[in-house]
């Protein structure tokens, strides 16, 4: 007892810091990416077959998974060697200059966030869908959704990331049993696949369909990328954050395929690209009340896990923001005792709430994934500036992902695609959260700046880039 | 019961909204400031070195 009394004291506050608890290995990891990620499964994917059609899907389906797979390998190499709360932020800190730094936080920032309410938006509807009762709203169910979780987060990031892993699991395996449940080797016992999907509405739209398609394939795998930013609380960056986030890529790409498959076979395209709810429907569809209530259930839990780890997510990115001065440092403090950014989690907390209340289902989604694309272009451009300055060899790098720079050629390439794809559809939203980020760089140069302690800001202890 | 659910949910979300507001308040009034943003990046290796278990 005295042992354990001396040790909560010794841990609480180490000297005269408080710094994050490092408490986490790879299984949290993998939790906290496709916990993120997994919702996207449940709704999102399917307004890509609206877009262009069954097939369509599947091709995005297999492209976008390259382009993720592009983003797990680069952030796996740079994260493992910048291991710092802030993910790809403290990376663009340290390997492209303070202003990518700022923008690249506004847009983890902007994409988790958003994430988290149209996470929130999906459980009070699904809900409401399930009751069927007039005058029931969804506010109640979102208002218990953010503040539950922020106030599961504000307790401690071990008892975060271990609840993720489990309803993570839960909804995963639901996936797997709906998979096996309808025969999947058989087609014409519950399947249809060769009557839903033919030669002749395949590609409704053409190739052009395809393109479009990408703009909500994203949702397939948007958010891995936030395995980065438990590399602060991870117990062994260099092995836990490649681990966890290669192991999510390979676990996000089979749940995809499954998906596609069982959905695609039991609803023809024009149902599938408009429903929110492709797997509860696919359970319902199969006849049997077990996988419906099983899938009704799934469907939760894995908007909850997702909004459980953006706040995670978004309020390491803030209070990564305030710990460089790059806004005010009041909100780099860390609780002394559950060792969390309290202040981050409770600043972000009535911003969710809000745009849960006011803002619609599509617009959340839409500036969460152009946030997230924004991410991906530059982790393509940083990716090659971080092996021109820092050769193999010259730092240690616990993973050096293979095929250098052809990742980065294909990411940035399929970045340009989805740019285009999101152009088609939301063109307006695009132009003005360019300008936005235009603005607020602005802001940053000339005002904010000065506030920083410029020396201070650089941590990792490399030696010079080559060319300097 | 759905909408007993509601109210439920209503509930909790008032109760755990106000014990982190009271715990922010108290935690806040309780440290310095110094303290509770003394976290650096890149010297948490060198931290969790110091835990004596």
């Amino acid at each position: 007892m005295t042992a354990a009394v001396e040790t909560a004291q010794t841990t609480t506050i180490h000297g005269d810091r408080v710094s994050l608890l490092r408490v986490l290995g790879p299984a949290h990891v993998w939790a906290l990416g496709v916990g993120i990620v997994l919702v996207g499964e449940f709704t999102g994917w399917n307004f890509s077959a609206d877009k262009g059609g069954a097939l369509a899907a599947l091709i995005v389906c297999w492209v976008v998974g390259l382009l993720y797979t592009s983003v797990a390998m680069i952030d796996s190499e740079v994260t493992s060697t910048v291991a710092a709360a802030g993910g790809q932020y403290a990376q663009a800190k340290h390997i492209v200059g303070p202003l990518m730094a700022f923008n690249v936080a506004l847009f983890l920032v902007f994409a988790y966030t958003m994430l988290e309410v149209s996470d929130a938006i999906l459980l009070g509807d699904t809900i409401v869908a399930k009751a069927g009762i007039e005058g029931l709203t969804h506010n109640s169910f979102i208002a218990a959704t953010i503040v539950v979780l922020a106030w599961l987060n504000y307790r401690g990031v071990l008892m975060t990331l271990n609840v993720n892993f489990v309803i993570t699991a839960i909804a995963y395996v639901s996936i797997v049993i709906l998979f096996f449940s309808v025969s999947p080797w058989t087609q014409g016992a519950v399947l249809k696949l060769n009557e839903l999907v033919t030669p002749g509405n395949a590609l409704p739209y053409g190739w052009i369909g395809v393109i479009a398609a990408f703009q909500f394939g994203i949702w397939y795998y948007l958010g891995i990328e936030g395995t980065t930013q438990a590399a602060e609380e991870v117990r062994s960056p260099a092995r836990s954050l490649p681990y966890g986030t290669m192991a999510g890529m390979i676990t996000l790409l089979i749940a995809a395929a499954m998906t596609w498959y069982v959905c695609a076979s039991l609803m023809p395209w024009e149902y599938l690209g408009i429903t929110y709810y492709p797997l509860w429907d696919a359970g319902k569809l199969t006849g049997s009340p077990l996988l419906e209530n099983l899938l009704f259930i799934a469907t939760l839990l894995a908007a909850l896990a997702s909004a459980n780890g953006c706040i995670n997510d978004a309020a390491r990115a803030w209070f990564s923001l305030g710990r460089d001065r790059y806004l005010p440092s009041w909100f780099s403090a860390v609780h002394p005792k559950y060792r969390t950014p309290y202040r981050s989690i409770l600043f972000l907390l009535p911003i969710a709430l809000a745009f849960a209340f006011i803002a619609d289902l599509n617009q959340a989604i839409t500036f969460s994934i152009l946030s997230g694309v924004l991410q991906y272009t530059f982790m393509s451009i940083n990716i090659m500036m971080f092996r021109k300055k820092w050769p193999l060899g010259s730092i240690r790098r616990g993973y050096t992902h293979p095929f250098h720079p052809l990742p980065a050629i294909v990411l940035f390439c399929l970045c340009m695609v989805t740019f285009f794809a999101i152009f088609l559809g939301f063109g307006s939203q695009l132009i003005a959260m360019t300008v936005f980020y235009f603005l607020i760089s602005l802001w940053f140069h000339f005002y904010r700046y000065k506030f920083v302690r410029r020396g201070d800001q650089f941590s990792m202890p490399w030696p010079k880039p080559q060319g300097y | 019961m759905w909408m007993g659910l509601s109210y439920v949910c209503w509930g909790i979300s008032v109760v755990l909204a106000a014990w982190m507001l009271y715990d922010w308040f108290n935690v806040d009034t309780t440290y310095s400031e110094e303290t509770l943003t003394s976290s650096r990046e890149g010297e948490l290796e060198a931290v969790s070195e110091k835990h004596r278990i």
